[in-house]
């Protein structure tokens, strides 16, 4: 059977963990949203250095381990005279590394929107970013909820890193638990369970989206 | 499209799931402890000991990548006991523990023995079997050279020490400054990497190990001695007491014709 | 920094080695993925009575969870209740559960993606369920899944780097060694090891859009 008392006498441990993975959790799914956003923008539109810095930000991000993301944040940034703390520097890798998907998200999800409408928008005096804004933009949010939802996910999963560098989120506390109580299974089995009640509600949430927007289209 | 459903059912059956999981688990437990008798018949009939070892701490075990071979005290130590046991110093074949893995790999069988900068301690005798001290080495503090800390008293609220997961120190740096913030590593090297990086005020663990790293970088120091007592042994998988006991002999030997000085004077510099 | 002294001849080979093993660990989890993924995602896909519930329980779990905690689970915590795999089991086991929880929910939504009247046609033709499945709904549904299936390819290569805890000697861990020699290797060496796993990546998301621009 599960040591439950390893869980009770270590909850206050656990908490904390989770409640930091919680907020790297949040804070990296806003910043990568805006990011994302911003990247996906400026892959689509009309100008051609912009598009490069696009095209270039998402190929390479998303073709590297969010590892090496973090530990160049954690320890590679040091060397040029940046210190951030775990949790701070696994947090902006998580919103940096999530952001490629998303953008590549969001930009497929705009390149759906016939042409025709950006043209209509444009030749009646909206500047490109406003049409982008009131026209584009809402219409291609709905398409890409699902895969931005699944990329939530993926992010509160891909947040488990930060134990590697002293992140003082879930992973890294469970592990502190494990090698003060000598015990790993029941310890790790734990983990598992705070982070499926995170994931568990997300994928719910992602499936009855997809589920209504599959229905509406 | 039932994935809704289904997750929920995920949701409520994983705690049975995992209690099922653990249940039946647990049984098979105890039928492991007897099973590798005679470890040292076997390291004798395939002709070679594995010795699980570090990789990545200077003077004890260190990887060099230009040779691609393992340097150190331990190294110099497994060497001694293959040529001991076998009758050949080159019977022996590395592979890397961290302080995390090392039980676990001793335990399924990947290395006969662990000779990784490892202490003795009551309740690593639960698991697994050590022979007698090998070295005796205790815990200290490394710091940047300047550093307002001198030692123990001055670990306080707001200073980070930076240990290793798993190790011995990691526990006790929390009773002897529990004050201070511990921060942990998955090995030494991503701690003194961060402790270099300016991710802590600190780095604590065995001065033999701490030794090494200010071999390596001159802008670290020890500072303050040595607060605890971290004698090392020789880990073998438990209930195996012909190999402790080849150990140990061989051991002896080596402190008896003066090899073990030799390899000694030739790694530790300070003490 | 020290550009020459991280990237010297010794240096580039020892990342080599472990490129290699990085590469051989992704590939072995690959192929074994893939095969427990198409199961996996064909046994919930079919509905089958009790069965397919059991699997969907489990491919959800699995893929809810972190891959890290799958690797801790694997190396750490299965010798406690006697299953003591060697490090190289254990990152491909690891691997290969969550790889293949992911690429069953590709297999299902590909299937899925089929239009239900081909079947009933099938059927009605006097085919058996299995033989339908088999031979008109799982050739057109694996070329659907082609694109997902190499992203999730591209993401089991990234997540190998993940080994790096339990000291599997792979790519990220001999650059670990590396920099562990000398504080000014750190920059260097992570520019070397992103851009060998970009290179490698790309090329493949490069085959993966090729694919997809085919089908349309």
């Amino acid at each position: 059977m599960l040591d439950f008392s390893i869980l009770i006498n270590n909850l206050d441990t656990y908490l904390e963990g989770f409640k930091n993975t919680v907020l790297a959790s949040i804070i990296a799914l806003i910043g990568s949203f805006i990011i994302g956003v911003i990247v996906a923008v400026m892959r689509i539109a009309p100008i051609k250095p912009l598009n490069w810095i696009g095209s270039v930000y998402v190929e390479f991000i998303r073709n590297i381990p969010l590892l090496i993301i973090a530990f160049f944040f954690y320890i590679g940034l040091p060397a040029i005279g940046v210190t951030l703390s775990g949790f701070v520097a696994g947090t902006i890798a998580l919103a940096i590394y999530t952001a490629s998907f998303i953008a590549e998200a969001i930009r497929a999800g705009i390149q759906s929107v016939p042409k025709g409408q950006m043209e209509a928008a444009r030749s009646s005096g909206l500047t490109y970013l406003q049409a982008m804004r009131i026209i584009i933009l809402p219409q291609a949010i709905k398409i890409v909820i699902p895969p931005i939802g699944n990329q939530f996910i993926n992010l509160v999963k891909n947040s488990a890193i930060l134990g590697m560098i002293a992140g003082l989120d879930l992973m890294y506390f469970g592990d502190l638990v494990s090698s003060h109580t000598f015990v790993t299974f029941d310890v790790y089995i734990f983990v598992g369970m705070f982070y499926l009640v995170l994931t568990i509600p997300l994928s719910l949430g992602v499936g009855y989206l997809e589920k209504r927007l599959a229905r509406s289209h | 499209m039932f994935k809704s459903k289904t997750s929920k059912i995920a949701g409520i059956l994983l705690l049975s799931a995992s209690m099922l999981l653990s249940a039946c688990g647990k049984g098979g437990e105890k039928e492991t402890a007897g099973t590798a008798k005679n470890a040292l018949e076997e390291i004798k009939s395939k002709d070679k000991i594995v010795i699980g070892v570090k990789y990545d701490t200077r003077l004890f075990g260190l990887k060099n990548p230009s040779t691609g071979k393992v340097e150190g005290f331990d190294i110099d130590i497994s060497k001694e006991l293959a040529k001991d046991i076998l009758g050949d110093e080159k019977k022996v074949e590395f592979k890397e523990v961290t302080s995390k893995t090392r039980i676990p790999m001793l335990n399924n069988g990947d290395i006969d023995a662990i000779v990784a900068t490892m202490t003795i301690s009551e309740e690593r005798k639960k698991e697994v079997d050590f022979s007698d001290v090998y070295f005796d080495a205790g815990q200290s503090l490394l710091v940047k050279k300047g550093s307002p800390i001198k030692g123990l008293k001055d670990l306080k609220k707001d200073t980070k020490v930076l240990a290793v997961k798993g190790s011995t120190s990691a526990i006790n740096i929390r009773e002897k400054a529990p004050d201070a913030t511990v921060l942990e590593f998955e090995n030494y090297t991503e701690a003194f990497t961060a402790l270099k990086s300016g991710q802590g005020d600190a780095l604590t663990t065995d001065d033999s190990i701490l030794y090494g790293m200010a071999d390596q970088d001159s802008n670290y120091e020890l500072v303050g001695g040595t607060f605890t007592e971290e004698p090392y042994g020789i880990a073998v998988k438990k209930g195996n007491k012909e190999l402790v006991d080849a150990i140990n002999s061989a051991l002896k030997k080596m402190k008896d014709n003066g090899k073990y000085d030799e390899i000694h004077k030739k790694w530790i510099k300070s003490n | 920094m020290d550009i020459a002294g991280a990237l010297s001849v010794d240096n580039l080979k020892f990342l080599a080695d472990g490129f290699k093993v990085t590469l051989y660990i992704a590939f072995v989890s690959i192929v074994l993925s893939f095969i427990i993924g198409i199961v996996l995602g064909t046994l919930r896909y079919a509905k089958i009575p009790f069965l397919s519930k059991v699997v969907a329980l489990i491919v959800e779990t699995i893929r809810n969870l972190p891959l890290l905690l799958i690797i801790f689970f694997t190396f750490f915590a299965l010798p406690e209740v006697g299953i003591k795999p060697s490090i190289t089991v254990a990152a491909i086991s690891a691997l290969t559960i969550f790889e293949s929880a992911m690429l069953a929910e590709i297999v299902r939504s590909g299937l899925n993606s089929i239009d239900k009247g081909q079947i009933e046609a099938a059927r009605s033709s006097g085919l058996t369920y299995t033989q339908t499945l088999w031979h008109i709904v799982m050739p057109q549904a694996l070329r659907r899944m082609v694109p997902p299936i190499v992203s999730q390819f591209i993401s089991l290569l990234k997540d190998t780097s993940l080994c790096v805890i339990i000291a599997l000697p792979e790519f990220m861990h001999n650059a670990q060694i590396l920099y562990a020699q000398n504080v000014n290797y750190i920059v260097p060496i992570f520019i070397v090891v992103a851009f060998m796993y970009f290179i490698v990546n790309y090329c493949l998301s490069l085959i993966a859009r090729r694919l997809e621009s085919r089908q349309v």
